[in-house]
């Protein structure tokens, strides 16, 4: 190809650009709840943030990765044409991190994932063909939209419900806090370990049969219990400051908890949504390496790196300032709320970053707080803004595929030289 | 700000302000121990001070109760019912327009009690406090049945203060029939309106009570839930 050179350096560019996007303004979502109860300070938020969005996103990544290179278009229609690919996902990524751009700076709440993939399904439709879009593949991504937030939202509930049972509506809240916590702190490491087990570590060059990734996600599950449960020895219970509110010993040992679930939180944010930058990258990749529109071939690790890398630029340099501000905005969720809507969404997030769906982190927490609130969990949820998160994406689907059709075809009128279609 | 979406679903509980409201409430309530304290020393300064001071808080209560009010958009969704919260502020809200009803009937009317209710009538005033102090010590527990997820244990236990809050306002009760009982035995010494009033007097006092214990039955509706 004649401009390969350029095509991988715009692809780097646009690919640390949204990366860097998502690590400025999605990121916070996905920490804020824990500074906001005050289970993190901001210092260690950011660092959380930093350590687990790159290691979700280098060691989950992947599934994610490859559906939204390869999922979503079907490309043996432009089997003669890889060129069209490129300038696609190039457009793409542009498109999509102008329109989170736009968006954040007039405070309006989207999705990355639905920016992604509004500009690919644009682009190809328009671009090439309406039969060159997976239409199952983007229906059930569809779905999940609207199904991971129910989901998240049922867990949640459960998960409040059973800490309402076990610890919160009990004689000796306190003491039985002590108890069951570590077993909730377990879930956390299990569920994460598992998945990543299961579906991510092939890339790193580990490949273990099922049974041994329970095995191993087991033994993560007790490795970090046994750091829960050290961390709950240490504090320590003033029965005075049970004065004014009884639950303030609890709620401290729920910010432990917290702890965990807000690193779990960033472990599945950064698996699921690192996709969103790199993605593409992988696709353009592949193309100018091989020369043709390869289905096949292997995710290389050093994009993956890129996207964790871009992510972590944009928490430092831009990010921690909208964590800060979001956090302090959130003042009425306490721990031992917050931990249940984090465990609630990690989870489902995580899960479906195993499946390789792309889902948006945002809307999974956001269901995951209702679902605490359905369980009269939470002082006063406002459900006007729930509900223009909720429909943002109606408008952030044609946004993002309308500036991905116009980038499009822009970058084809520079850089094309093939047979027309 | 960017991303500051997801902290506008949070919105601002009501729990805060309506326990705020009724601590404001009792403190004026509590006003009329003083208050009481100078009528009956013939304190004529003293009354005037104290009356000013039972005004002064009942507008500031007045103030939260509106401010509260415009908090609470319909679109909130909250494990209490918006009607409840807006009821129990009411109730709160005419607690604290009885201790001004009473302070400025005596004040208005210059009014003195007989000698021998003094001791009595204070017991009164003593006694409404006390139903205030109950009621204002169940709307705290608010935070914790939230917290508790409005748990069994939870509920008992505000069902406990509750019930203590019933026998207090039955002891106000008993107080205003011998108060009554004691004018009664008085009625031919009096000026004929000056009996009425003090009648008067005896009934909105034992109305604070009255209303301190609706603000606790208001809740208890919002548990039954």
């Amino acid at each position: 190809m004649e401009f390969s050179l350029w095509y991988l350096g715009l692809a780097a560019v646009f690919g640390l650009f949204m990366a860097w996007g998502i690590g400025a303004n999605d990121v916070a979502n996905a920490m804020a709840t824990s500074v906001g109860s005050r289970a993190l300070t901001i210092k260690q938020a950011i660092l959380v943030a930093a350590v687990f969005e790159f290691t979700g996103a280098f060691l989950a990544g992947g599934q994610v990765t490859s559906t939204i290179r390869k999922g979503i278009i079907d490309a043996s229609q432009v089997a003669d044409n890889p060129e069209l690919l490129v300038f696609g996902m190039l457009a793409a990524l542009l498109a999509a991190a102008c329109w989170l751009l736009i968006a954040s700076r007039k405070g309006w709440p989207v999705s990355t994932t639905h920016s992604i993939v509004g500009a690919i399904v644009g682009f190809a439709a328009v671009g090439i063909g309406v039969e060159s879009v997976h239409w199952a593949e983007v229906g059930t991504i569809a779905a999940s939209w609207v199904v991971s937030p129910v989901v998240s939202g049922f867990l949640a509930f459960f998960i409040f419900m059973s800490v309402q049972k076990l610890i919160l509506s009990t004689d000796d809240p306190l003491k039985n806090a002590r108890k069951y916590v570590p077993f909730y702190i377990f879930a956390v490491g299990f569920i994460l370990a598992l998945v990543t087990v299961l579906k991510g570590l092939k890339h790193v060059g580990l490949d273990l049969s099922t049974t041994q990734s329970v095995m191993v996600a087991f033994a993560s599950g007790v490795v970090t219990m046994t750091i829960g449960i050290i961390a709950i020895k240490r504090i320590k219970t003033e029965p005075f400051e049970d004065a004014d509110f009884r639950f303030t010993n609890v709620e401290k040992i729920f910010g432990i908890l917290m702890v965990f679930t807000a690193c779990g939180m960033a472990f599945a944010h950064g698996s699921n949504d690192v996709a969103n930058a790199v993605g593409p990258v992988a696709a353009i990749v592949s193309i100018v390496k091989t020369g043709v529109v390869a289905q096949k071939s292997a995710l290389a690790t050093w994009i993956l790196l890129l996207g964790g890398v871009g992510i972590v630029l944009g928490l430092a340099t831009y990010g921690w300032r909208v964590i800060r501000t979001v956090g302090r905005n959130i003042t009425e969720l306490t721990p031992s709320r917050g931990f249940a809507a984090e465990l609630a969404a990690a989870s489902t997030v995580v899960i479906a970053s195993g499946t390789g769906i792309p889902v948006s982190t945002t809307h999974t927490l956001v269901g995951a707080v209702l679902g605490v609130g359905i369980a009269r969990g939470i002082g006063a949820l406002n459900l006007r803004v729930v509900r223009n998160i909720m429909l943002s994406w109606v408008i952030t689907l044609p946004a993002g595929g309308i500036l991905a059709i116009l980038f499009f075809f822009l970058l084809k009128g520079i850089f094309y030289s093939g047979p027309g279609i | 700000m960017s991303g500051s979406y997801l902290s506008g679903i949070f919105g601002s509980s009501p729990v805060k302000p309506l326990q705020e409201h009724m601590e404001k409430v009792v403190s004026c309530v509590c006003e009329l121990v003083p208050f009481t304290q100078a009528v009956l020393n013939r304190d004529q300064q003293g009354r005037i001070t104290h009356h000013q001071n039972i005004v002064d808080m009942e507008h500031e209560a007045d103030a939260l109760k509106k401010e509260l009010r415009l908090r609470l958009p319909s679109s909130l969704f909250m494990p209490i019912d918006r009607r409840d919260v807006l009821e129990v502020l009411t109730m709160q809200d005419l607690v604290a327009g009885g201790a001004r009803d009473v302070a400025g009937l005596i004040i208005g009317r210059n009014m003195r009690l007989p000698d021998s209710m003094a001791a009595g009538y204070k017991a009164l005033v003593q006694r409404c406090v006390d139903a205030c102090t109950q009621a204002h010590i169940v709307i705290r527990e608010l935070d914790e049945l939230i917290e508790t997820g409005f748990g069994k244990i939870e509920r008992v236990r505000v069902g406990g203060l509750l019930c203590e809050l019933d026998d207090i306002e039955q002891d106000t009760d008993e107080q205003q029939v011998v108060l009554r009982n004691e004018l009664f035995m008085l009625e031919d010494e009096l000026h004929p309106v000056h009996i009425m009033f003090i009648y008067k007097v005896i009934e909105n006092t034992g109305g604070i009570a009255d209303r301190a214990q609706r603000v606790g039955s208001r809740l208890q509706l919002m548990l039954a839930r």
